[in-house]
C-alpha cells in the first residue's frame, strides 16, 4: 500500500473493528437501515416486473368497430373497401356475428349461455389496426368511424393499456418518493449510532487531537464506518427483497393465471442491486458526515 | 523557540489565569516553570500547544503565532511538541505499545519503523519490558513514564510537560526528574511546571515563577 493511502487503509481497518466489536449492535442497525430500504426497493422490483409485463402488451391500440344489426353484407363489403383505401389503416380484420359467437361458445363457461340464445345478438364488427403511435390520430379515426351511419360503436382498446403504463409511472415514482424519506430515516440511524460512537470515544478523539491528529484523520473511521454500516444494511435489504420475490412469485403467478397471463416474477437485476448497494452505503457516508460534523465540533479538545 | 509578549488570558467567567506575561525559552533550553497550583502553569501550556487562545498579546513557536492559526494549522504545530500532561491520557482499552504508537499513527508514520521508534521510547524511560502490559496494570510512576515515552516517540525538539512529578513518591520522582535531564543532555529543549522546583534545582536549570497569573521578578 503507498503511504499516501495509509491512512485510508487504517481508517477502514479501525471502522471494521468497530463494527465487529459490537455485532449484535451492528447487526440491530444494519437491519434498521434494511428494513428501511427493502420496502422502496419490493415497491421498485415490483413496479418494475409490472412494467415490463404492460410493454409486452402491444401498445398499438385495436379499433373494434362494430355494425348495425341492420347493415346487409353488400354493405359491409362497400364499407371494408372503404376501409382498405384508408391510408392511416395498417391492418383489417373481419369478424361476422356468426363466427363471434362461435368464439364466445368456445371459451370456457359461456357453452351454456350461447346455448341458452334463441337469437344471436352480436354484431358484425371489424378489427382496425392503425399505423403509427399518435393517440390525435386515433381518435380522428374513431371519429370518422363514427360518423358513418351502419356504424352502431366504436371501440379503441388502448385506452387501458395506457391506463396501465400510467399506472405504473405512478408507482415508479411512489417508489423514489418512499425511498427518499426512507433514505432520510436511514441517514438518521447513522447519524445517530455515530453520535454514540463519538460520546463513547470522547477520551481517544481528545488525546489524538492533542497528539497532533489532523480533524480529517479523526474523521475518516467515522466515515468509513457509516459506509460500511449503510453498505451491510444494503446487502441485507437485497437479501430481503429477493426473499420476498421469492415468496411473493408463486401467488402472483396463481393469480396471474385466473386472468390466463403467464408472469414470470423476477428479482432485482443488476443495475438495480448495484443503485441499491450504492444508495445505501453513500446516505451511510452522508449521515456519519453530518454526525460527526456535527458532534466534533463541540470541543472535542479541551 | 517559544516566546510570549505579554500575554494575557482570561477565561469566560472573567477569571484572569495569565496577566501580561512575557518570557522566552531558548534551544536547547532547560526552563522550569514554578507556581503554586492555580498560579497558572497549566494555562501557560495551553496557549502553547493553541488548546487555548491568548486574549491579548501574542505566542511564538518556532517563529508562528499560534493565536493566528487556523485550526487545520495546529495538528501540524503540535506535532512538533512533546506534550506531557498533568493527567497522563493514557488510552486505557490499548497497550502500553499502541499508546506510544498512537503519535506516530496520526501523523502516518511508516509502520515498520514506527514499531522499532515505540520500543526505543520505551527503553529510554525504562519500560522496555512493559510493552504488552494494559496501562490500569501500572503504577502511577510507570504510567508517568509510559506518557513521556508516548512525548517523545515523535523526537520532537521541545518536550513540554505539566507537573510530570505530580502524585509520585519522591523515589519516583527524582527518576523522572533524571529522565527529563538525559533528555536536555541529548539537545532537546524542555519546559517544565512544577510546584516541585527542588527536583530541577541540582541541574542548573532556569527557573521562571508564577504567581496568580503574574510572572514573578
Amino acid at each position: 500500500m503507498s503511504l499516501s493511502l495509509l491512512p485510508h487503509g487504517m481508517a477502514l481497518r479501525q471502522a471494521r473493528l468497530r463494527l465487529t466489536a459490537k455485532p449484535l449492535n451492528t447487526l440491530l442497525s444494519a437491519l434498521v437501515v434494511a428494513i428501511a430500504l427493502t420496502l422502496p426497493a419490493l415497491g421498485y422490483v415490483l413496479i418494475d416486473n409490472l412494467a415490463s409485463l404492460a410493454n409486452g402488451m402491444s401498445g398499438k391500440p385495436e379499433i373494434s368497430v362494430f355494425l348495425k344489426k341492420e347493415v346487409a353484407a353488400e354493405q359491409i363489403q362497400v364499407i371494408e373497401n372503404r376501409l382498405r383505401a384508408d391510408k392511416r389503416i395498417t391492418a383489417i380484420r373481419f369478424i361476422g356475428r356468426d363466427a363471434a359467437l362461435k368464439q364466445l361458445a368456445a371459451r370456457g363457461g359461456f357453452a351454456d349461455v350461447t346455448g341458452a340464445l334463441s337469437d344471436n345478438p352480436l354484431p358484425d364488427a371489424f378489427i382496425l389496426e392503425p399505423g403509427g403511435e399518435d393517440p390525435k390520430v386515433f381518435e380522428a379515426i374513431r371519429a370518422g368511424l363514427l360518423a358513418m351511419p351502419e356504424v352502431l360503436h366504436v371501440q379503441l382498446d388502448s385506452a387501458w393499456v395506457e391506463r396501465l403504463h400510467a399506472a405504473v409511472e405512478l408507482g415508479r415514482w411512489v417508489a423514489l418518493l418512499l425511498a427518499g424519506l426512507l433514505g432520510a430515516a436511514l441517514m438518521i440511524v447513522t447519524f445517530n449510532t455515530i453520535r454514540l460512537q463519538i460520546l463513547t470515544q470522547r477520551h481517544e478523539i481528545t488525546v489524538s487531537l492533542l497528539l497532533g491528529a489532523t480533524r480529517s484523520f479523526v474523521r475518516r473511521p467515522f466515515l468509513y464506518f457509516g459506509f460500511l454500516q449503510g453498505l451491510l444494511g444494503g446487502v441485507l435489504a437485497w437479501g430481503m427483497v429477493q426473499g420476498l420475490v421469492w415468496l411473493i412469485a408463486p401467488r402472483v403467478q396463481a393469480l396471474a393465471q385466473a386472468y390466463s397471463i403467464v408472469v414470470d416474477l423476477r428479482g432485482p437485476g443488476v443495475g438495480q442491486i448495484l443503485a441499491l448497494l450504492a444508495f445505501a452505503s453513500v446516505l451511510g457516508w452522508l449521515g456519519a458526515g453530518l454526525s460527526v460534523h456535527r458532534h466534533l465540533h463541540d470541543g472535542a479538545v479541551d | 523557540m517559544i516566546r510570549f509578549e505579554r500575554v494575557s488570558k482570561r477565561y469566560a467567567g472573567g477569571h484572569d489565569a495569565l496577566a501580561d506575561v512575557s518570557f522566552e525559552i531558548r534551544h536547547g533550553e532547560l526552563l522550569v516553570l514554578a507556581g503554586h497550583s492555580g498560579a497558572g502553569k497549566s494555562t501557560l501550556i495551553k496557549l502553547i500547544a493553541g488548546l487555548e487562545k491568548p486574549t491579548a498579546g501574542k505566542v511564538w513557536v518556532s517563529g508562528q503565532d499560534v493565536g493566528t492559526l487556523r485550526p487545520n494549522q495546529l495538528p501540524y504545530l503540535r506535532r512538533s511538541l512533546g506534550l506531557v500532561m498533568q493527567e497522563h491520557r493514557l488510552l486505557n482499552d490499548r497497550s502500553v505499545f499502541d499508546n506510544v504508537m498512537l503519535p506516530l499513527l496520526v501523523t502516518g508514520y511508516p509502520p515498520r519503523d514506527a514499531a522499532k521508534r515505540v520500543r526505543v521510547a520505551l527503553e529510554k524511560v525504562g519500560m522496555g519490558e512493559f510493552e504488552k502490559s494494559m496501562p490500569l496494570t501500572l503504577s502511577g510512576g510507570e504510567q508517568h513514564r509510559v506518557a513521556i515515552a508516548r512525548a517523545i516517540v515523535n523526537r520532537p525538539s521541545v518536550l513540554i510537560a505539566d507537573e510530570p512529578t505530580a502524585h509520585l513518591d519522591p523515589a519516583y520522582a527524582r527518576e523522572i526528574a533524571a529522565l527529563f535531564r538525559s533528555f536536555h543532555a541529548a539537545g532537546v529543549t524542555i519546559l517544565l511546571a512544577t510546584h516541585d522546583e527542588t527536583l530541577f534545582s541540582p541541574y542548573g536549570a532556569r527557573r521562571i515563577e508564577l504567581a496568580k497569573g503574574r510572572l514573578q521578578a
